[in-house]
Parts: structure tokens; C-alpha cells; sequence
């Protein structure tokens, strides 16, 4: 609240929404950070995972504080729980694509990996063994047409439909 | 008694300004890639910065007239990155 | 698929009979909850608002038969919900050192972990599955039911030590949760009622 607070309850409680916010706000700095210098996607999404959820726990409870006189607070709460809702959605797709895909995970700095080690019908793709991303490029299509996960996908050509997506520098 | 409101206006700015700069830093990666998936969390991350940006401005102003979009978004921001993940393919190297 | 479609007892051994309306009613008390909270102000017209809304929406869109079990138990609950958050808070602080470590030194190093679980309920599963994958630190990317197996990347996971405390965070948190709901470990079907559904 901008406007001048009458009496030491609110100053407190805008002081512990204020804290609540800078906290919230350098775990979404250390995230971006984090974002940049882990080494691969699965280790980057541990990274994401905090300005998604603790992140924005910690600002919707200091905004909460600071808004406590409006009805929109109750909001403030519908969107903690909704966020704690849909995170892992993502996060458990993103996860499962990038363990299975090449280049979304750098097995050379898996201390030990239990999926790969335990393989079976439910995880199809060779791709899944001990081979380094460069092996793999060479071997091509067919390679790429059987570690790619969905279900509907399998058909599709080499990859080329993502070009858009993937090719970046 | 009367500087303290006006320092945790000034606290709430920096770490709107922050936030910005957190931004920043996730576009790079977005820009960066290497691959779709991280494109993909990029963009997640950006959307939850947005969202903690929002927040923030509402606590500062105390103008709560953007917290249905917060709401909004927070039910429906995932839907987009998980549909588009089931269409990423894996990258190809660079 | 329908409710009655899951009620009615064809694949699943374990019908929630008792308490069937009260269980029902559970999702459309939620939705009204969330109607409320929406609107902010507690009135009678919201209420009652919320609870038509809600009553379309589960015509409209019906739920499948929550697995059967107990109801929560409040003590366990709130006890379970208090770890939740101070492990969100370490494994924050954990995955922020981390993030900032990488900036400069090596490259962390992780690792993917098999974790069996005690109870064969697919509910506890998923919720042991949503827990870890919203603390930073931990993301499960594959979760099998019938081997009641959950895979999960752990990041920072660089000797057996961590390995075997990641286990034990697991074992742990499943702990709570299995008492949160109030039921023994392993009462329910052992293959899901999806699966068994689509063989046939």
C-alpha cells in the first residue's frame, strides 16, 4: 500500500509482505541465474521449478499482506493452489521427454541412472544406452523415429517438423 | 515512523526492477536453446516471473485490478508448455 | 468413461460403497470453495452459486471414482503439510547454491534413482510423484504402478550417500502421506483401473 499506514499492525504486516516479495524475487533471480549455468534440461528444471512454485508462494503471500483489505486476497490464494496444482504437470512432461531424447540430458554427469540401467517395454529407445550425443547424430532417422515418445508422433519424418523449435544457433 | 512506507515502496521497485532483470537473463537461455525442451522451460519460467511481477506491482500500488489475470494464468500458463512438449522433438544437438 | 461406468464394480475390487454420496459431494464442496474464494466475500448467494456451478460442471464433466480409502486425517495432515514446506524451503536454498556453484565450478552432477515404493496405491503414488516433482531438487520423470516404481532426476545426487538420503527422504515422505490419508499401506488393485480398461 502506497498511502501512508495508520497504525504499527499495518506497518508490520506491509514490512513481512515486503520481505516476503524481495525473498520471492531473488529465488526467480537465482532461478534465471540457474537457468543459465546448470548443464543440461533436467537440471535446469530444477531450477525452474522455484520462481513456479516457492517463488511465487513467497510473492502471492506478501502481495496477500499488502492487499489485505481487498476481497481480490482470496484470489491471491486460489492462485497458490492452482499453481501447486498445474506445476508438476509440466515439469514431470518435460522431465520424461528430456530423459528420453538426446541432448536433454548430459549422462556423462549421471552419477548413477536407474532408469537406463533398468530398461524395458514401457521406455523404448535405444537411445537410452551409454552412447554420447555424437554417435547418435550420425546414426540418424531411424534411430530418432523409435525414441521418439508419444504415441502419435512415431510416423512423422526426422525430426524436421521441429526444426523451428530446436535449431537455435 | 514516516520513512518506512515510503523505503518499502522503494524495496518493492527494486525488486520489480529485479524481476526484470531475471527476465532478461531467461530470455537468454530462450534465445540460447540449445534444444526445445529448454526453450520450453524458458518460456515456463518467464510466464512465472510475469506472474510474480503482477503480484508485486499489485502490492506496490495497491491496485488489485490485475489479479483475475493472475488468476487466469496460473490455471491455464501450463497447459501451453505441456501441449507444445508432447510436439517438441528431441533436439538435434545445436 | 461415466461414474456409474467406474462404480459399478466391473475392474475394481474396491467400490467405495460406504459414504458414496458424502464422497461425491467432496468435489462439488471444492468447486463451491473455489467459487466463493473467487468472488472474495462470503455471502448465501455465493454459495448457492457456487454449488449450482459446481453441480454443472460435475454433470458436465464427471470425475472419475476417487480411489477408495480413508478420509484425511487432520493431525497427519497438518504434520505432513508442515514438512512439505520445510522442504520446500531447504531444497530451495539447496538448489539456489547450487545454481549459483555452476556459475563458476564444475558442473553439477546429478543422478536418476529408482525408488520402490512401500504401498501399491496408485493415489499415494501420485501423490508422492507430485510432492517431489514440485520441491525444487528432485523431479520424478517416470512413474511406473506396476512395478510401484518412481524414477526420479535428483539433482546434486553426486555420491551413494546422497542416493541412499534420497531414499530415505522418499521412504519418508511417503510415511506422511500414507498417514495423512489415514489408511494401512497397501490395500488397493494392483494394476489401475485405466489399464485394465484399455487392455480389453
Amino acid at each position: 500500500m502506497s498511502t501512508p499506514t495508520q497504525s504499527t499492525v499495518e506497518l508490520v504486516l506491509d514490512t513481512i509482505g515486503t520481505v516476503a516479495i524481495v525473498l520471492g524475487v531473488l529465488l526467480a533471480l537465482v532461478a534465471s541465474v540457474g537457468l543459465l549455468s546448470l548443464p543440461d534440461v533436467l537440471s535446469r528444471m530444477h531450477a525452474a521449478t522455484k520462481p513456479q512454485v516457492v517463488g511465487l508462494l513467497l510473492i502471492v503471500i506478501g502481495g496477500a499482506l499488502h492487499l489485505r483489505t481487498s476481497p481480490d486476497v482470496w484470489m491471491l490464494v486460489l492462485v497458490g493452489a492452482f499453481q501447486l496444482v498445474t506445476a508438476p504437470v509440466t515439469a514431470h512432461v518435460v522431465g520424461r521427454l528430456a530423459h528420453r531424447g538426446e541432448g536433454g540430458v548430459r549422462r556423462d554427469l549421471l552419477y548413477v541412472d536407474e532408469l537406463t540401467d533398468r530398461p524395458d517395454e514401457a521406455d523404448p529407445g535405444p537411445d537410452d544406452q551409454e552412447d554420447d550425443d555424437e554417435a547418435r547424430d550420425e546414426d540418424g532417422s531411424p534411430h530418432r523415429n523409435g525414441a521418439a515418445v508419444g504415441r502419435s508422433r512415431r510416423r512423422r519424418g526426422d525430426g524436421s517438423d521441429g526444426a523451428s523449435l530446436d535449431s537455435g544457433e | 515512523m514516516s520513512t518506512l512506507p515510503a523505503l518499502l515502496d522503494a524495496v518493492l521497485v527494486v525488486s520489480l526492477v529485479l524481476l526484470g532483470l531475471s527476465a532478461l537473463l531467461v530470455v537468454v537461455r530462450l534465445l540460447r536453446g540449445p534444444t526445445g525442451l529448454d526453450r520450453l522451460i524458458a518460456l515456463d519460467v518467464l510466464v512465472a516471473e510475469f506472474l510474480c511481477g503482477l503480484v508485486a506491482y499489485a502490492a506496490l500500488t495497491g491496485d488489485s485490478s490485475f489479479v483475475p489475470v493472475v488468476v487466469a494464468i496460473s490455471l491455464v500458463g501450463f497447459l501451453g508448455s505441456t501441449t507444445v512438449a508432447r510436439f517438441v522433438r528431441r533436439g538435434t544437438g545445436r | 468413461m461415466s461414474r456409474e461406468g467406474r462404480d459399478g464394480g466391473e475392474g475394481r475390487r474396491t467400490p467405495p460403497n460406504t459414504g458414496g454420496i458424502l464422497r461425491r459431494a467432496v468435489p462439488l464442496v471444492w468447486l463451491m470453495i473455489v467459487w466463493v474464494l473467487l468472488w472474495g466475500t462470503f455471502s448465501w448467494a455465493n454459495v448457492l452459486g457456487g454449488l449450482a456451478i459446481g453441480l454443472l460442471v460435475l454433470v458436465l464433466f464427471p470425475l472419475p471414482a476417487a480411489p477408495g480409502g480413508g478420509w484425511i486425517r487432520p493431525g497427519a495432515a497438518l504434520g505432513a503439510a508442515a514438512r512439505f514446506v520445510g522442504d520446500l524451503v531447504v531444497s530451495s536454498l539447496q538448489v539456489a547454491r547450487q545454481s549459483l556453484q555452476a556459475v563458476t565450478g564444475p558442473p553439477i552432477r546429478s543422478s536418476v534413482i529408482a525408488v520402490r515404493l512401500a504401498s501399491s496405491s496408485e493415489f499415494v503414488m501420485a501423490m508422492v510423484t507430485e510432492v517431489l516433482t514440485l520441491v525444487p531438487g528432485s523431479v520424478v520423470i517416470e512413474a511406473r504402478p506396476e512395478e510401484r516404481t518412481i524414477y526420479a532426476h535428483v539433482l546434486g545426487a553426486d555420491d551413494d550417500q546422497a542416493v541412499a538420503d534420497f531414499r530415505a527422504q522418499v521412504a519418508r515422505l511417503e510415511g506422511d502421506i500414507v498417514a495423512a490419508l489415514g489408511r494401512p499401506a497397501a490395500p488397493t488393485v494392483p494394476v489401475g483401473p485405466d489399464t485394465a480398461e484399455e487392455s480389453r
